[in-house]
């Protein structure tokens, strides 16, 4: 087993009063994709959340518990979210470009992050168009609106977009529930690649495609970790009935 | 789409035959239709003769009674009772751009910032506070600001800088605050607008809120925050009563901004009660009004050419 890339120590997630995220803890394998999976409003799209800290942007959330990432744990209030935010990308259900130009897009992050340097820029901007298989298609055409683009390409864009600021963990939320099949087999396969030099967490609906992408599955259910285990075994030959239930479609 | 099913349920109470029922639904159209279009219809005839009405009384001076366009757009002398009558409209085009354009500026990024405010920084308390408090703004009847401002904003000016304090300077004051519940208004709704995944992908990246605020909802909104403010400075152009109490009402083109000055309608609203129906000085007045229903038409026509960026 390679050593964890980050884990989870009973992390919890409260919206008001509800108890949304109940106590987790998980381990994240270095540069593998984990997948989580459950119904909706299990929890799993909060947990992913937490991990950068993106719930700090909704009133009412609350978090209890840690998440330990490079021997930090990010859930201390002196924590610099900023920072935090850069070693880990994320990316989003429907895909979300800015209203500027490919260019711009991808270049936003690092320019904000003290990268001034139009040659510097232009080799990061190439470099990520690469790594999502977007720069032979858009080349031509860097300085046009990524809204041009169509909704696969400009969800390519965004993962682009998010590794351009150097980040060692992606976190993505069901980041082809709104493409159609050739778009959703391209970010699969780009999945496969990124996997190489990232830690992939990523929240899916789609049973096969967990099965197809993870190394290791998580099944939510109401807020608590019901089963966590290699996607091999979860899909075969899973020790929890509610997990086998799930995956089968009995229920959900 | 929902016929057959309503006509299966009035067939089942009434026991119709179909084609009476088919006759009911298609009267039933015609009433629709007749009662949409005759409204539509009376809209447009208001429309259009309001404008016939204001355009044959405002042309009449430059058709029939011998006044020359340019004279009135460029004269600098408004003297229409003298010997000869002289209409030149310079000075209250001129005071009616300077105060509006001065009250944009002033209003305009105190708009932007309340609405960052109320949006971004403490959205409840700029709900149940902020919000109400600059929509009642936008209620009090401008004879209330026009008060105000003459009995706050120009003796302020008198003692701290040189003039009587009436002028431009106070006319745009009181102007900006009554301008700043349109542009705010306007401003906050473009803003809550902003899908919220937009703003998450700045945040997500490292983006610190400032850097969120002035490169990701600021740029993307920008199209419709002018629009805000170029319907703020058509109210402000159209405005008569507030700008009258405190701006001098002296014609002609002010040297600074503490000096008196005019807007179009002052003018009108001085005037009108002092002129005939049908005298060249009453027609001249039309002209004015005419060129104020022109800068409406070309307000209009700039924020639709906004509104067309904002939808690409």
């Amino acid at each position: 087993m390679s050593e964890h890339a980050f884990y989870t120590k009973d992390l919890s997630v409260y919206y008001g009063e509800k108890h949304a995220v109940k106590k987790i803890s998980m381990d994240f394998p270095d540069r593998q994709v984990v997948a989580l999976i459950g119904p909706s409003g299990c929890g799993k799209s909060t947990f992913l959340r937490s991990l950068n800290r993106m719930n700090d942007l909704i009133p009412g959330a609350r978090i209890e518990g840690e998440v330990w990432i490079g021997g930090e744990n990010i859930c201390d209030p002196g924590t610099d979210v900023v920072r935090l935010r850069q070693k880990i990308g994320m990316v989003w259900q429907r895909p979300n470009p800015f209203h500027k130009s490919i260019y711009e897009n991808v270049a936003f992050g690092p320019r904000y992050h003290g990268i001034r340097n139009k040659k510097e820029l232009d080799r990061i901007v190439e470099e990520c168009l690469r790594k999502t298989a977007l720069w032979d298609e858009v080349k031509d055409r860097l300085h046009q609106s990524g809204l041009a683009l169509s909704g696969g390409q400009q969800q390519r864009l965004c993962i682009a977009r998010s590794l351009a600021v150097r980040p060692s963990i992606l976190l993505m939320d069901e980041p082809a529930s709104a493409l159609d099949p050739v778009s959703t087999a391209k970010i699969e396969e780009l999945i496969a690649e990124l996997k190489k030099e990232y830690t992939i967490v990523i929240v899916t609906h789609n049973m096969q495609q967990a099965a197809r992408i993870s190394d290791k599955t998580a099944f939510f259910f109401l807020g608590d970790l019901i089963e966590y285990d290699d996607t091999n075994r979860m899909f075969t030959n899973p020790s929890r009935k509610s997990t086998d239930d799930y995956i089968s479609g009995r229920f959900g | 789409m929902n016929i057959p099913t309503s006509n299966v349920q009035s067939s089942a109470e009434s026991g119709a035959k179909p084609r009476e029922r088919k006759q009911r639904h298609v009267a039933e159209e015609i009433r629709g239709k007749i009662y949409v279009y005759f409204c539509v219809l009376l809209m447009i005839v208001t429309i259009f003769s309001i404008v016939y009405f204001i355009a044959s009384r405002g042309l009449a001076p430059f058709v029939s009674q011998g006044v020359a366009l340019k004279d009135m757009l460029l004269g600098l002398k408004w003297k229409p009772e003298g010997e000869p009558p002289l209409f030149g409209a310079l000075p209250f085009l001129f005071g009616s751009f300077a105060t509006s354009l001065f009250a944009a500026i002033i209003a305009a990024p105190l708009a932007f910032c309340a609405s960052i405010y109320m949006t971004e920084i403490m959205p409840k308390f700029g709900k149940t506070v902020l919000q109400p408090a600059i929509e009642l703004l936008a209620g009090i009847p401008s004879v209330v600001y026009g008060f105000v401002g003459l009995s706050v904003i120009v003796p302020f000016l008198r003692d701290t800088f040189p003039g009587q304090g009436v002028g431009v300077l106070a006319g745009a004051l009181v102007l900006s605050i009554m301008i700043l519940p349109t542009i705010t208004t306007i401003a906050t709704d473009s803003l809550r607008s902003l899908p919220n995944g937009l703003k998450e992908g700045s945040y997500a990246l490292g983006a610190t809120r400032w850097q969120t605020i002035s490169r990701i909802i600021l740029p993307t909104t920008l199209p419709s925050l002018l629009t805000g403010v170029v319907l703020g400075i058509a109210r402000a152009f159209g405005e008569a009563l507030a700008v009258q109490m405190v701006i001098g009402n002296a014609p002609h083109i002010p040297h600074s901004l503490f000096e008196s000055a005019t807007t179009l309608t002052s003018i009108i609203t001085l005037e009108m009660g002092n002129t005939t129906s049908g005298s060249l000085h009453n027609n001249a007045l039309w002209s004015l009004a005419l060129i104020l229903l022109m800068m409406t038409f070309l307000f209009v026509f700039v924020v639709r050419m906004l509104e067309r960026r904002v939808k690409r």
